[in-house]
Order: C-alpha cells, then structure tokens, then sequence
C-alpha cells in the first residue's frame, strides 16, 4: 500500500495553491488557446526573469518585477509588430528570447540569495508561510474579472471587428487580457516556475477544445483536467521523489493525449472507426 | 436600462478619408462618397484596393488621418455605442472551429443592448429567434458553427446583424462560397431592409448580381473612381477603369441581336448590352 501524501500538511497546503493557481491558469488558457495566443504566453513567462533580478537589486516586491516585465514584453512586441514588417510570431520569440538572456546575464553578474531554478522550475513544496491565502486573494481577484469579462474576453477572441462595431474597447480589452497573462505567471511563478508555467497556459485549453464543440463546457473540461493533474502530479512526485512541476506537467500532457485519442468527437480512435464503417 | 439606438433616419457620409498604415502604405486616400436611408450600395474594386480599410475606417478600427466618417450625424464612436453599425464578415476571416453554437453567434449581436455583464433577458432571446428565423436557421440553432454548409455559414451572420437591429449594415463578400438558393435568400432579406430604411453597403467581386439588387455603386480604387445609381456608374467603361486589365472581358460577337460584353471577376459574371450598359433582366437565375 502505497503512502497517502495528503496526510501531510505541506503536501496539502502545496495542493490547495495548485488548484488555485490551476483554475486561473486553465480559465485563460481557453482564451489563449482560441485566440492562438499559445506563444504569448510562453513569452511573458520567459520576459518575466529580468523583472525578479531588476525588482530584487532595486529592493523592489519581486513580483512586482516580475509583472512589468511580463507587460514590457506583450507592449514591446505589440509595438515592433505595429512598425515593422516582420510577423507577430518571429517578433515575440526576438523579444522573449533577447529579455530572459538578459535576466540570465544579470542573474549570473549578482550575488543575490535567488535560486534561478526555484524562478525557472517552481518551488510548490517548499512554499513560504502565508502563501495560501495570498495565492487565494490574488488568484479569487482574477477569477472575478474573468468572470465579469468572459462574453467580452469571448468575442475579442472571436470576432474583434465585431467587438469594434458594437463599440467595445477593444485594446483596452487586449491589454487586460495580457496583464491577466502576466498576473498568471508572476501567480504561478514560485509554486510551477516560469518554464512550466507555459504547460498551464496552453494544454488544459487544449484538452477542453479537444473534448467540447461548447465554451463553457471547454472551461470546465479545462480546470477538471487542471485539478487532476496537480492532484496527481504532487503524488507522483512525492512517490518517485521527483520533481514536482515535472510530474504535474506531465500528467496534464497525458490526460491531453488521452483527449486526443479517445475524445468522442475529434478523437483519433473515434475517427479511424467511423472510417472502417 | 434603456437600449441605445439612433432615432433620426440612418445616413453614411464618407468625407475625404486618406488612412496609411505605419508602414507607410496609403491604403485609401481622399475617399468621399454619401448615402441616405433606404439604399443597397455595392462597393467594387480589385483586392488591395481599400475596400476593408474603408469598412475597417467606418466601424472605427482604423482611425483616418485625414477626413471623417459620420453615421446619422453621429461619431463612428457614439454610432457603434448606439447600435448603428453591423457587420458581416467575410466566411474566410471567420474560424469555424470555435466552439460556440449557432444561437451563441446571433446572441453576440444583442450585446451592445446589455448590460456589462452581458447576461441576456427576455427581449434578447426573442430577438435572436426571430433573426433565426428570418435567415430560416431556427432548427441548426444548437449546431457548433463550424458544422454548418457554406450558405448557412453565410446567414448566421446575417443574422447577428439583423439582431443587433443596426440600420446601417456592412457586408463582406456576401456570395463568395455560398449556392443560388442563399444569393436569393439574402438577396431578398436585403430588399426588405432596404424598405425599412437601412443601408446596406456591400463589397463584392460578384458582378453579375449587382445590377440585381444593388440601387448605387461606389467604384474604388484607393480612392472613389464614382459613386451613383447603378445604371449611371456601373458602366463597361468604369469597371475597366476600375479593374484596369485585372478584369476578363469578352464580347460574344456570335450571340444574335445585342453583342453582350460580358465582364467577370471570377466569379459570377457581368452581362452588359448596347452601349456598355446595364440591360433589363428577367429570372437571374436563368444566367
């Protein structure tokens, strides 16, 4: 018989942080996802390193670092692509790649009491005091405003001419949907680490998608997915004593492919039947 | 909570609009046209030659460096904010694969009539059923939208516009995939919005059914080669003009009587008579 890691305080409270942070993080990736916004928050995540050496030399709350830096990526890129001829797609991975090179030079150039594989791979079982609840306010924040903006946020995805036409302000709507990306990986920063964090924000979406020809439906399908895999993944790592963001991400991989394979509509399995009748 | 909407009769006047993008190309220039209430206006010109800036700088998604766009007097701003202006787009821009049904669709229309939250009442329901069953798709209306056929695609949103209840309507390319049988039913619901008072300003490539249902046309080239009645404005000669060698013209000097020049931009084609102007048809469906 296997040991129940549950019956362990930090294993716990590592849990409910997850699902916080994976409820948020999966209610966004709907929107992402339909948007084919995939890439924007892979770049976010990774602009956001020099923001936390920036904001820690400067004495500054780390978090806050990490938030601007997150929004100087998404405006930077915004902008090059407004003035230059060169796709939304190549503009991102230049100014992604070009700030998280930055935040290694800088990391590695200061003596700070930082560790970079905490920031890159997460730290959720090694969770400061007090960090449930302010995961919870700050993650119960986010979920009201996407609550209160989930038709809006909809139809930019959508049909942003539309949006226009009925007018809707849809840049500031934009930018909301980026600070809510930015606020997503500062959220989920210390529990998964800037690196997985992208699997958060992309295949609970995914596996929705896979899985409902309705949104809301897709949502819920997503967050489902999102709980399993921190439920899981927190137990597999705490049995093969390996790492934790690594096991969560891949037990989400694994219920996607398992959408993706058996899924009642799109499924691959599904499909190759109704071709042999 | 009052629904906005715009009283006075609707207008569009298009006042010396030049719009270039940041990467300098000028995509409309010193454009000027007007239309009043109760017209079916048809925009042609060659791809690239600012028909989507033009709808773009009237829905107010593009700003214009010079000139203005009033809709019933009013700001692109305060008219969109009222209602004013609806949009059908183009099957191509549109991602099918979205997961939102049919009913989802026409419902997004009525957003504008509520309140922030965008939760529907009782008079956005019943405006969304009966724009389903104006457009005839009151049974596909629990269809994911991408399991519809090419016309039906076509009336979804054509519907959303009817719910909205804008008086001035833009559509894109409304014929292009879409089988005789939708051109007719969207054909007819335009004249019946032409009765009550809408403008419907509509960009197509499809030549042959202008004449058809179209009372103006605006020919467009980067700017406004001319606007007026059908018969004045869509002469052989300018869409010549306006299409430069872009357009297939041929005369069928063996058919009896007339010598048709036939002009087509790949899509249904365009059959002119004695002197380059448009002749009386009978059944279009006959050609």
């Amino acid at each position: 018989m296997m040991e129940n890691p549950y019956a362990h305080d930090f294993l716990r409270e590592a849990l409910w942080v997850g699902w916080i942070i994976g409820t948020v993080c999966a209610v966004l990736s709907c929107y992402l996802v339909l948007k084919g916004w995939s890439l924007m928050g892979d770049a976010i995540s990774h602009a956001v390193l020099p923001g936390v050496v920036l904001a820690y030399l400067a004495g500054l709350p780390i978090l806050f670092g990490a938030f601007v830096a997150g929004m100087v990526c998404a405006l930077l890129s915004g902008y090059l692509k407004a003035n230059s001829r060169i796709k939304e797609d190549a503009v991102l991975g230049i100014v992604f790649t070009g700030l998280f090179a930055f935040g290694l030079v800088l990391f590695s150039k200061t003596a700070t009491t930082l560790h970079l594989d905490h920031i890159l791979f997460g730290n959720i079982l090694g969770l400061e005091p007090g960090q449930v609840e302010r995961t919870l306010w700050t993650g119960g924040l986010m979920l009201l405003i996407l609550v209160f903006l989930r038709r809006d946020l909809l139809l930019l995805c959508f049909d942003p001419l539309h949006a226009r036409s009925l007018g809707m302000r849809t840049q500031i709507l934009t930018h909301v949907l980026l600070a809510l990306i930015a606020a997503a990986v500062v959220l989920s920063m210390e529990a998964v680490g800037i690196l997985l964090v992208v699997a958060m924000l992309i295949t609970p979406g995914c596996t929705g998608f896979l899985l409902s020809p309705r949104f809301e439906w897709m949502m819920l399908i997503a967050v489902a997915s999102t709980w399993v895999a921190f439920t899981l993944g927190i137990a597999f790592s705490f049995w093969l004593n390996a790492s934790t963001s690594a096991c969560i991400v891949l037990v989400q991989s694994g219920i996607f492919a398992g959408a993706w394979l058996l899924g009642p509509r799109h499924g691959l399995l599904w499909r190759r039947q109704v071709q042999r009748v | 909570m009052t629904t906005p909407c715009i009283s006075t009769p609707m207008s569009l006047r298009v006042e010396g609009v030049t719009v270039t993008y940041p990467n300098g190309h000028t995509a409309l220039k010193d454009a000027s046209f007007s239309l009043e209430a109760g017209s079916i206006c048809a925009m042609v010109g060659v791809n690239g030659s600012g028909k989507s800036t033009l709808f773009k700088s009237i829905m107010g998604f593009v700003e214009p460096q010079k000139g203005s766009v009033r809709i019933a007097g009013l700001g692109v701003k305060e008219a969109c904010r009222a209602n004013g202006v609806a949009y059908v787009p183009q099957s191509e821009e549109v991602d099918w694969s979205f997961p939102v049904l049919v009913r989802d669709v026409v419902m997004m229309g009525r957003y504008g009539h509520m309140n922030a939250l965008r939760i529907s009442r009782r008079a956005d329901r019943e405006a969304v059923r009966q724009a389903l069953k104006r457009v005839g798709l009151l049974e596909l209306q629990e269809r994911q939208i991408g399991e519809l056929s090419g016309g039906q695609k076509k009336r979804v949103f054509l519907a959303r516009a009817l719910a909205q209840e804008a008086k001035l309507i833009l559509l894109d390319e409304p014929f292009t995939g879409v089988d005789v049988t939708t051109e007719h039913t969207i054909i007819g619901l335009l004249r019946e919005l032409r009765e009550a008072g809408h403008i419907i300003l509509v960009s197509t490539h499809n030549l042959g059914s202008v004449p058809e249902f179209c009372d103006q046309v605006v020919l467009i080239n980067r700017r406004i080669l001319a606007q007026g009645t059908t018969s004045e404005v869509f002469t052989a000669e300018n869409l010549l003009q306006a299409f430069g060698g872009k357009l297939r013209h041929f005369r069928l000097d063996d058919a009896p009587g007339s010598n048709p020049l036939v002009l087509t931009d790949d899509e249904r084609p365009l059959v002119l008579g004695h002197g380059g102007k448009v002749e009386d048809k009978g059944d279009p469906s006959e050609s």
